[in-house]
């Protein structure tokens, strides 16, 4: 699926919600299917500083699609994360590169990507550009 | 009586709705809200006062001044200081602290002196003594703290040496709420001749500070978190040591007279008051405190801890809560956690439905460090909650608890 068929795909699914409850319910359900990333990447190297809550996210490129894996202490933080990896992971880098991630404020967390929030979210999409960019810059 | 209802009707703020919820607000450890009393004093200072302060010959620099200089004598009478000059108008209790630790450092401490704090600091009553100690070889030493969260008198005791030139300690703790032994703290200090200052951040707001009865060398506060606007603070200190210390600024209104030479200072509390202070601020303290105390700083005392009791007993009901910090003396604010959740989580959620909470280090990162945990999340208390607000927020962390399972 490309990225914008994935995206349509989680807007119709967060459309079932009406309670903000149920949304962070089934985020923190969400949580559960991040590909987790290899505890020996689990170190400074790929950390992901936010103010409040950690992130740690790695990338590798097969047969010209870049794959990411991740983690995180805050559950919430991880669910959004693994809705960008499933978005994101398995295309290509110039799909990522050029992607617009207009599910986030289709399903009501563009809160979450604003600097305030802090919580790693805004550098982690942009670091997983930083990934699909270099990726792209070896294949030349 | 202590009418909550009617004395949330003076804070126009507790009215509004966040997130179609409303505002139940649980932050006032980090700053309160402002009684419509304060808001009127900033916008009539503004739209009709408005004018610098001292030396100035016309009407409105004479009243500007004139509530300024009564601001002040609200300060002295709030926290029974024995005299005006002794109360210095700072931007807030940070300044306050580093104004004492620049200049007692730079007058009298040397290579070897010692300093003690305690553990449970704030980062504003830790960072500028570790610069100030650096700056002139000084050793910081620290009270320690058990898993309650209550300090350890006795190690304070043997902390003492002849070495030790000044202690500076947290009166209630941000992030425990632990109401700290200062009377004992101060008389232990006074007992080896070392002068202390207490920093009344969290404590200004939910007790009654008296300065003379204490016998503390240095009390320290913001205004924002006692009903006051941001940008404004006190340090009161003795007569005695703030004669004795240096200046903090240069600048206009600190001096008595200025050649290119040389400068001599002008006397308190002018000495530590460079340029132009906050005097629109300083109304709206006095203002502030004038309400304090209208209402009764001991009502608002016993409010507020059947609030603290009621809202430790509602936690503790919900079994994935754990409290962190169990001294038997507790005031203003109550950290916790959720099992199987970051502090983050349940504050985003419980921000979703009007719930006003903060999480993460509280600015006190080795208490962090000491508990072992990422952060906190943390609920404190004002003067207008109430206790059907605890209920819903109770029941609504107890869903969320159920929810990380």
């Amino acid at each position: 699926m490309s990225i914008n068929e994935i995206q349509d795909e989680i807007i119709e699914e967060f459309s079932l919600f009406d309670d903000w409850m149920d949304k962070y319910q089934y985020l923190i359900d969400l949580s559960k299917n991040l590909p987790i990333i290899d505890e020996k990447y689990k170190q400074e190297n790929y950390l992901i500083k936010g103010c409040q809550s950690q992130v740690w996210l790695f990338a590798e490129e097969k047969d010209g699609k870049v794959f990411f894996t991740a983690d995180s202490d805050a559950i919430i933080t991880k669910g959004i994360i693994s809705l960008l990896i499933r978005v994101m992971s398995g295309q290509t880098p110039q799909d990522i590169l050029d992607c617009d991630l207009h599910f986030i404020e289709a399903i009501g967390l563009k809160e979450n990507l604003s600097p305030t929030r802090s919580n790693g979210l805004l550098s982690m999409i942009k670091q997983m550009k930083i990934y699909a960019l270099a990726f792209k810059t070896q294949e030349k | 009586m202590y009418d909550v209802q009617s004395i949330r009707n003076d804070f126009p703020i507790l009215g509004s709705t966040v997130n179609n919820h409303p505002l139940v607000y649980f932050d006032n450890a980090a700053t309160t809200q402002k009684p419509q009393a304060v808001i009127d004093a900033i916008v009539e200072a503004y739209s009709r006062t408005n004018s610098n302060i001292h030396r100035g010959i016309h009407t409105l620099s004479q009243i500007s001044t004139t509530q300024y200089e009564q601001a002040r004598k609200t300060v002295q009478t709030f926290i029974n200081a024995p005299s005006d000059r002794e109360i210095i108008f700072t931007k807030g209790v940070t300044e306050s602290l580093n104004l004492v630790a620049q200049t007692f450092g730079e007058a009298f401490l040397h290579e070897g002196d010692e300093v003690i704090v305690s553990a449970m600091e704030h980062h504003s009553n830790l960072v500028p003594w570790q610069i100030v100690c650096a700056r002139h070889k000084a050793t910081l030493r620290f009270i320690p703290f058990n898993k309650a969260g209550v300090l350890d008198v006795e190690a304070y005791k043997n902390l003492f040496t002849e070495k030790t030139k000044f202690v500076s300690v947290v009166h209630i703790s941000n992030t425990l709420g632990t109401v700290n032994p200062i009377q004992t703290l101060i008389d232990i200090a006074h007992s080896h001749n070392v002068p202390i200052m207490i920093d009344g951040a969290q404590s200004i707001q939910h007790c009654p500070i008296d300065v003379q009865k204490l016998d503390c060398d240095f009390f320290a506060f913001s205004g924002h978190k006692v009903y006051a606007p941001t940008g404004i603070g006190v340090l009161w200190g003795k007569e005695k040591w703030l004669e004795k210390l240096p200046p903090y600024q240069g600048g206009g209104d600190m001096i008595e007279t200025v050649t290119l030479e040389k400068t001599t200072y002008n006397t308190l509390p002018f000495k530590f008051e460079a340029g132009t202070t906050n005097y629109v601020g300083a109304h709206a303290l006095g203002v502030a405190l004038r309400y304090i105390m209208n209402l009764g700083i001991e009502n608002i005392q016993r409010h507020e801890s059947e609030l603290m009791a009621y809202a430790t007993q509602k936690l503790q009901e919900i079994p994935q809560v754990t409290i962190i910090g169990n001294a038997p003396e507790k005031a203003g604010a109550i950290s916790f956690e959720v099992a199987g959740a970051h502090p983050a989580d349940l504050g985003m959620i419980l921000d979703k439905q009007g719930i006003a909470i903060r999480t993460g280090t509280h600015c006190t990162e080795p208490i962090m460090q000491f508990y072992g945990v990422p952060g906190t999340a943390r609920m404190s208390f004002g003067l207008y909650n109430t206790m059907e607000e605890i209920d819903y927020a109770a029941r609504i962390i107890a869903r969320v608890a159920t929810m990380f399972e």
